[in-house]
């Protein structure tokens, strides 16, 4: 396995606080962070941003053959979000009753912890999001 | 650039080899390529070997040379490429692109995995390495869901069924009781696959392309050679390849993917045909969501249509566009590294007539398509008989 802390504490701003990237030139923004603007292909005028903690669920699927580090959570909802902002990510969905995870259901960012990796002691937080009313 | 011709194709049984190595499966495939096409040793100038996650499987890597080292080549230049699921194809290009460009006349290209020495979960965390690992799978995601992820927005969108999804597995099933290279070569129902219990929903088991180990080569010589050792040698008239984002969350769309429909568009107009003109085609099944998406990507159906007409039998062997007469990857089996060569093999075979009870009548030009993870790698390769 590999070693997850330098994975996990590299990125913290942006699984901590959602913190993506925005071009000043084109006005477009990004999650996760970008070096290189996609748009123009080159670095344009890129900095750090925070997007959105609110969005609807783009598409969704119950989990049911959960991967290693997983195995107590299933079945569980990943979905792909589209923040507020257009910016879509991947994330699971928590405390979220399954009669409420629909296509274009709301839902808001909460911080939870993702996985235990047992054999390194590792815990991994980051965000996750849940449905609201 | 020449003209570049299969002369030659040869494969391992797909499915679960247990008393047959990784090597083992090289050499039989290999044997079997070159004994094919009738080339000797001396003949062949390099070799392309497509593997995905060899490491992850069976702690291997250096593929390349583990090939010709095992095949008798040594000194041959031998080199192994990997784009996760698309790593034959990739193979298969820079072979041609080899020959094409003048350098070589013959070279030998093929595509192996063996994935069932490990644990379905361990397999699952090899193949997600297809994937965006950092953002994807840390946060929970598996393959299946993936393409669940695609499947879901489909059926929102154009009013997809689980049932229609299922018409894709069942039909290849139906295909690989004819190919006895086939993995799973029996017939089952929609009522079976829709009470096989969910994967990923709305993905279940029989949605999805199995573990499988097998081997695949081909050789590849210059057209102006071919006929010194070929009598119906089938030209690669085309070959595309294309990009996209690593992970699916940054993708323009879910419900197609875009790659596929950019190399399609680079093989044919390189091959001066149309896809009208494509007599059978063998697509990238690695769930069924992914059959309904290609035959929509590729302009065989238009967008949003692809369930229905898969569940109208337009995809059947005898019917409008046969697809995956092999079994795809479903029924066939999806050794990862080997399926993008199994395809231009069960094109080779079709093409020459030689596809006996699941031959498809007076084919004469094939397409194949070969995806890499959720859509970050489409090659496609288009072959014609001449
Ligand atoms: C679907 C999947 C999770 C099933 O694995 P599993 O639950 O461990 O299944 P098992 O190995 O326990 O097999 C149970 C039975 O189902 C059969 N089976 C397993 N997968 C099958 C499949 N996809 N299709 C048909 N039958 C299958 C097995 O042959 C076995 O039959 P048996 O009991 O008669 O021997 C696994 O096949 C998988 O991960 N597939 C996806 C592979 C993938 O992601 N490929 C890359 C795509 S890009």
């Amino acid at each position: 396995m590999r070693n997850l802390l330098p994975l996990i504490w590299r990125k913290i701003p942006e699984r901590y606080n959602l913190i993506g990237s925005r071009d000043e030139e084109t006005g477009k923004e990004y999650f996760p962070q970008r070096k290189i603007s996609p748009a123009v292909r080159r670095r344009g005028k890129l900095v750090d941003h925070p997007m959105p903690r609110d969005g609807t669920i783009y598409s969704y699927s119950l989990v049911h053959s959960a991967p290693t580090g997983f195995e107590v959570e299933s079945p569980y909802f990943i979905a792909i979000i589209e923040l507020s902002n257009g910016v879509r990510i991947l994330s699971q969905l928590v405390d979220s009753p399954a009669e409420r995870v629909k296509m274009g259901a709301k839902v808001k960012l909460v911080f939870r912890k993702i996985f235990e990796d047992e054999a390194e002691g590792a815990i991994a937080y980051g965000y996750k999001f849940k449905v609201v009313q | 650039m020449r003209s570049v011709s299969i002369i030659g194709a040869g494969m391992t049984k797909f499915g679960e080899h247990w008393d047959a190595s990784f090597r083992d499966l090289i050499v039989e495939a290999g044997v079997k390529a070159v004994t094919d096409a009738g080339v000797a040793g001396k003949d062949l100038q390099a070799i392309y070997g497509g593997c995905m996650a060899s490491g992850r499987f069976i702690g291997q890597e250096h593929i390349g040379a583990l090939i010709a080292d095992q095949l008798g080549l040594n000194p041959l230049p031998s080199t192994r490429l990997e784009a996760a699921c698309a790593s034959g194809s990739v193979a298969l290009r820079a072979g041609y692109m080899a020959v094409a460009s003048g350098m070589y006349d013959v070279v030998a290209v093929g595509g192996v995995e063996k994935m069932t020495e490990v644990s379905t979960e361990e397999a699952a965390i090899a193949l997600g390495g297809a994937g965006d690992q950092e953002w994807e799978l840390f946060n929970g995601a598996t393959f299946p869901a993936l393409y669940a992820l695609m499947a879901q927005r489909h059926m929102l969108e154009y009013g997809t069924t689980e049932e229609q999804l299922a018409s894709a597995s069942v039909k290849n099933h139906a295909n690989g009781v004819h190919n006895p290279y086939a993995q799973f070569q029996r017939a089952i129902t929609i009522d079976d696959v829709m009470n096989s219990g969910y994967v990923a929903t709305p993905l279940k088991l029989l949605d999805c392309s199995p573990i499988t180990d097998g081997a695949a080569a081909v050789i590849l010589c210059a057209s102006e050679r071919a006929k010194e050792f070929n009598d119906t040698p089938i030209e690669i008239a085309g070959s595309g390849q294309a990009s996209d984002t690593l992970a699916l969350a940054n993708r323009s769309t879910l419900t197609a993917i875009p790659a596929t429909t950019i190399a399609a568009k680079q093989a044919l107009s390189q091959a001066k045909v149309d896809i009208k003109d494509i007599d059978l085609a063998e697509v990238h099944d690695c769930f069924s969501i992914a059959e309904i998406m290609a035959i929509e990507d590729l302009g065989f159906f238009k967008k949003g249509t692809g369930g229905k007409a898969s569940a109208d039998g337009e995809t059947a062997i005898g019917s409008k566009i046969p697809i995956n007469t092999s079994g795809g990857l479903k029924a066939c089996g999806h050794p990862v590294g080997a399926t993008g060569v199994k395809q231009v093999i069960e094109l080779y075979w079709q093409l020459r007539g030689e596809a006996t009870n699941r031959q498809v009548d007076g084919a004469e030009i094939g397409l194949a398509q070969n995806v890499g993870g959720s859509g970050a790698t489409a090659v496609v390769h288009v072959l014609k008989r001449y």
